[in-house]
């Protein structure tokens, strides 16, 4: 069960510029929450400052009530996985060895994988559809077989909190509902998600609240049928945009031209 | 899927330890005084006494011996470089780091007798001087963890042209008038070496291969990158650290004994990872002990092919290194700008 994420009043500098000014909203367990705003609107910095690769400069994140800052690596690693938009990966290691990277923060500093990480890889990988590229070289698989890999990754790392930047950016629309629909099984399962994406229409979809950045600050957050109206649009993305309706009552963005 | 088991290490770590095993017994047939293998192997085992006992003993066993230290920590110094740079064309050599390694070898040569310090100060000097190469390199070539292989081979290239004057330049400071014997130094041989300090060599290189080892795993996350590393878990400064002290030792001993011999750390290491993958658990292991047994062959080439005369080890290494390394870089280009 995973403790749920509390980010507070996190205010983050790079360069001498505030990108994140006074950002507060939580994700609790069993929810996913989806992270919006236009480019360089600061998500990617957030979820760089909750696996602490960024220090804030105020405020902070919380796992459950347990600031990240003061967690070890490993806790954090067993605590929160990510997806990022991209993995570079400069040797040719199977696909099946990356995916077996994630048990790491369960392992100890030298050692083989146990048969239950292989069994817990092996379940991942077929859960995401490539199961049968275990044993490929991760040059042999395109960026979005290689993107499912890294999304089972991060499964098979079994954390509280996952944080997925875009994880759909690269794949076809089939694959893009498998990830979604892994993503609401992991909340399901009492996980908690923050979800960065570009596609309002399937954020809104997949995720129980929407959280809008827009100059470092969150412009609006709640559920997706409140969060996305046209007003709030114009001011995010200085878009006009149509909010229809899907029939289950889904809001549908359709941005105009002009 | 298929994993790594201690099973599939040991097997592969054995069948490399016979081939270090055979290269050293052709190093000990083959030589300017013809001993037949069986010869030797009397006088390995049974008479030490004799004349063949002297060439087995005290001429080519302490050479071998030096040339597998020397291999050894090259190439596992290869694959570390080459996992924490995350770039295949990472060499102590290419790098600059042997040639930091030469300059406070050097320094300590020219100037130690004014100082009161003896041949033994050369392979710790020769260590601070692949410290100090190690993080000039960071500091010039890394932006936050992220080092473009341009930078990385030009700051390499630069710094060897740099070390290499100043050791020429050291060296004519000193009077040390052996100009051969500098020479010597800056293309890497072994035929000067000095058996005295071996056990230095082999200490350095024990520590910073068991070092290297531990922290194989680590190796494995941090060549995804340091963010992607911390991610997972892995304290990636301190083990960061603890891998360059690593290589540090193991430049060091090589350079102290040998000189500046190239391209070691970029054959070894790239021929293994084709074979066996790139699993740093298995691949530096393996790569010490390919290491030692690709320079005990090389050293034996070089002191047999041209009868009497001996060439120095660096010139057959870098013969075989220089195209291969080309080759690489132009693959690697491809990978990158065509991933």
């Amino acid at each position: 069960m995973s403790r749920g994420l509390t980010v507070d009043r996190l205010r983050v500098v790079l360069g001498g510029h505030p990108v994140l000014r006074d950002v507060s909203f939580e994700v609790r367990p069993g929810e996913v929450v989806g992270l919006l705003g236009r480019n360089g609107a600061g998500k990617t910095t957030l979820l760089r400052v909750v696996t602490r690769a960024i220090t804030p400069d105020g405020g902070e994140v919380r796992v459950g009530e347990m600031p990240v800052a003061r967690l070890a690596r490993r806790e954090l690693a067993r605590a929160v996985a990510i997806v990022p938009q991209e993995t570079t990966v400069p040797f040719p290691f199977r696909a099946g060895e990356l995916v077996l990277m994630g048990r790491a923060p369960h392992q100890p500093l030298f050692g083989f994988e146990t048969r239950s990480d292989v069994e817990r890889a092996r379940a991942a990988m077929n859960r995401m559809g490539i199961g049968d590229l275990a044993d490929r070289s991760v040059f042999e698989l395109s960026g979005g077989e290689r993107q499912l890999a890294v999304f089972a990754r991060a499964l098979v790392q079994e954390p509280e909190i996952m944080l997925l930047d875009e994880p759909t950016a690269f794949l076809d629309l089939r694959h893009r509902i498998d990830v979604l629909r892994a993503v609401r099984e992991f909340a399901a399962a009492g996980g908690a998600a923050l979800v960065v994406s570009h596609d309002l229409s399937l954020a809104a979809r997949i995720c129980d609240r929407l959280v809008l950045l827009g100059d470092g600050e969150v412009i609006a957050q709640g559920p997706a049928a409140e969060v996305l109206s046209e007003e709030v649009l114009a001011r995010a993305f200085a878009v006009r945009a149509d909010i229809l309706r899907a029939p289950d009552g889904a809001p549908v963005v359709v941005p105009r031209l002009s | 899927m298929k994993v790594l088991t201690p099973a599939r290490v040991g097997a592969v770590l054995l069948t490399l330890l016979a081939l270090l095993a055979g290269s050293a017994l052709l190093g000990l047939v083959v030589g300017p005084s013809a001993l037949s293998p069986e010869a030797v192997v009397a006088a390995l085992f049974e008479d030490r006494a004799g004349t063949a006992g002297d060439i087995v003993w005290r001429v080519r066993l302490p050479r071998i011996a030096l040339a597998a230290l020397v291999g050894a920590s090259l190439a596992s110094s290869g694959v570390i470089f080459q996992a924490l740079l995350r770039n295949p064309l990472a060499d102590p050599f290419v790098l600059g780091v042997s040639g930091g390694a030469a300059l406070g070898g050097i320094v300590v040569l020219s100037l130690g007798g004014a100082l009161g310090l003896g041949y033994a100060a050369v392979p710790p000097a020769a260590f601070a001087g692949c410290l100090l190469t190690t993080a000039v390199l960071y500091a010039v070539a890394g932006v936050r963890g992220h080092v473009s292989s341009t930078n990385l081979l030009l700051t390499g290239v630069v710094f060897n042209a740099f070390a290499s004057a100043a050791i020429v330049f050291l060296a004519s400071l000193a009077g040390l008038t052996d100009g051969a014997r500098i020479f010597l130094w800056l293309i890497g041989n072994l035929s000067v070496s000095r058996i005295d300090v071996a056990i230095w060599v082999a200490l350095f290189l024990a520590l910073g291969l068991g070092a290297s080892i531990c922290l194989a795993r680590s190796l494995n996350l941090l060549a995804l990158g340091d963010e992607a590393a911390g991610q997972l878990g892995v304290p990636v400064e301190w083990h960061r650290r603890v891998l360059l002290l690593a290589t540090s030792l193991m430049v060091g001993a090589a350079v102290s004994v040998a000189g500046l011999v190239g391209f070691v750390g970029l054959i070894i290491p790239h021929l293994l990872r084709l074979v066996l993958g790139p699993d740093h658990r298995l691949l530096v292991p393996a790569a010490a002990l390919g290491g030692a047994a690709f320079l005990v062959v090389c050293d034996t080439v070089a002191r047999s092919v041209l009868g009497g005369r001996e060439l120095p080890v660096g010139a057959i290494t870098a013969i075989v290194g220089g195209p291969l390394f080309l080759f690489l870089l132009r693959r690697h280009q491809q990978r990158v700008f065509a991933p």
